[in-house]
């Protein structure tokens, strides 16, 4: 098969209606951006899962490199002062 | 209960799920066929029955047809698009015939599997069969843009269960309404082969949109006064001019032309069909007959 005979591939992202971001929800096949629309919602919002769907080519997503893994997310590591557990609570504050 | 008068919700305050929350994922609201066998009134009189069953025979034969894509579709994207309608379909056929049933003491299920073919209902063009994707595609224009003009007017229907059925129901067809237009338009403005497709489609199904628009069926005395007359339901020929504005429109955009074929005879409101109805109920209603109020 050719490419013209294969449709591309779409990444999905759905909103709940209870949440505040899109999630990515899985991928599909679908001939252009309108149908890949409504694919989404075909395959995707069937059990009553979302109330707005996004959908982007797959190959427009710009990934990260699964090998550099180790000099792109080291630095993080052992910072524990980044995060408010860190920090005890002022005897003032209360309510936190 | 004030009965008929009046065409409102109330009869279906707590319609739904019961356990719906706003923080996990539910079924969600909305009336269920469940909800029509136990809340509300009958259809107040046979007339009205009656024409809940020609409803509901629509939905049910299309529902039955479309379900054949499943496993069968060109991608498995639009095999679960036919498949989601075929099932809003069916779920408008459960309605209405729970609804018309309850005026006769019958299930849905009776009426779906224990009727025989004389006694359904349906329109010609809805037992057509599915043909290749362009024949079910063309079918599905002509049918979604029909039950969404006519679903349009029955959501301000005197009968309150018709009335909500139809709310519910419109949604649903406008969006097989747009799934039709658009692939209308690819098949259309695709290849040459597809083109050609689209086009002897909708020109071999054109001669069983007649039927949809018949008012003849609704001159019956009873049929008139307690559905016409009364505000429950629509000549059909009413909606006849928006069809043909809209159909024009999506088959201009998609380089297709009006086909200038004469309608043909259909008498599915009388009973009367095809020979293609008989071999449909013959598979949908094998294993009802076979198990007789066997359930899963």
């Amino acid at each position: 098969m050719t490419d013209t005979t294969v449709w591309p591939l779409w990444e999905v992202f759905v909103r709940s209606s209870r949440g505040l971001s899109h999630v990515h929800a899985g991928s599909l096949h679908a001939p252009d951006q309108e149908m890949a629309l409504r694919n989404a919602r075909d395959l995707y919002t069937r059990r009553n899962e979302g109330v707005s769907i996004w959908v982007v080519r797959s190959e427009d997503i710009v990934a990260s490199d699964p090998g550099a893994k180790d000099q792109f997310f080291e630095s993080p590591k052992g910072k524990d002062y980044r995060h408010a557990t860190y920090y005890t609570k002022s005897e003032g504050v209360k309510h936190l | 209960m004030s009965g008929h008068e009046t065409a409102d919700l109330d009869e279906f305050q707590s319609f739904g799920d019961v356990t719906a929350s706003a923080t996990r994922v539910t079924p969600g609201n909305a009336l269920r066929p469940e909800d029509i066998a136990v809340q509300g009134e009958p259809p107040s009189s046979e007339a009205v029955a009656e024409y809940a069953l020609w409803l509901g025979d629509d939905a049910l034969i299309l529902a039955q047809r479309l379900s054949w894509w499943i496993s069968r579709a060109p991608e498995i994207e639009e095999d679960i698009a036919l498949g989601n309608i075929a099932l809003d379909q069916l779920g408008h056929a459960r309605s209405f015939l729970t609804y018309a049933g309850k005026f006769w003491g019958k299930t849905e299920d009776d009426l779906a599997y224990w009727r025989e073919e004389e006694e359904f209902r349906s329109c010609h063009l809805m037992e057509q069969p599915n043909g290749d994707f362009g024949v079910t595609i063309a079918r599905q224009l002509f049918v979604s843009v029909y039950q969404y003009l006519l679903y349009t007017r029955l959501a301000e229907s005197a009968d309150s269960t018709i009335a909500a059925i139809a709310a519910k129901a419109v949604k649903e067809v406008d969006y097989h309404r747009d799934h039709a237009a658009q692939w209308t338009l690819r098949l259309g403005r695709g290849t040459e082969e597809s083109a050609a497709r689209i086009r002897r489609a909708v020109e071999d199904l054109w001669p069983y949109v007649g039927e949809l628009f018949e008012d003849q069926p609704y001159a019956d005395q009873r049929m008139h006064d307690d559905v016409v007359a009364a505000g429950v339901g629509v000549a059909p020929s009413t909606l006849r001019a928006e069809w043909d504005e809209q159909i024009a429109a999506i088959l201009a955009e998609a380089g297709l032309e009006v086909p200038q074929v004469p309608f043909a005879m259909g008498g599915g409101r009388r009973g009367e069909h095809s020979e293609h109805l008989g071999y449909l109920l013959a598979e949908m209603q094998v294993l009802a007959r076979k198990h007789p109020g066997a359930s899963w």
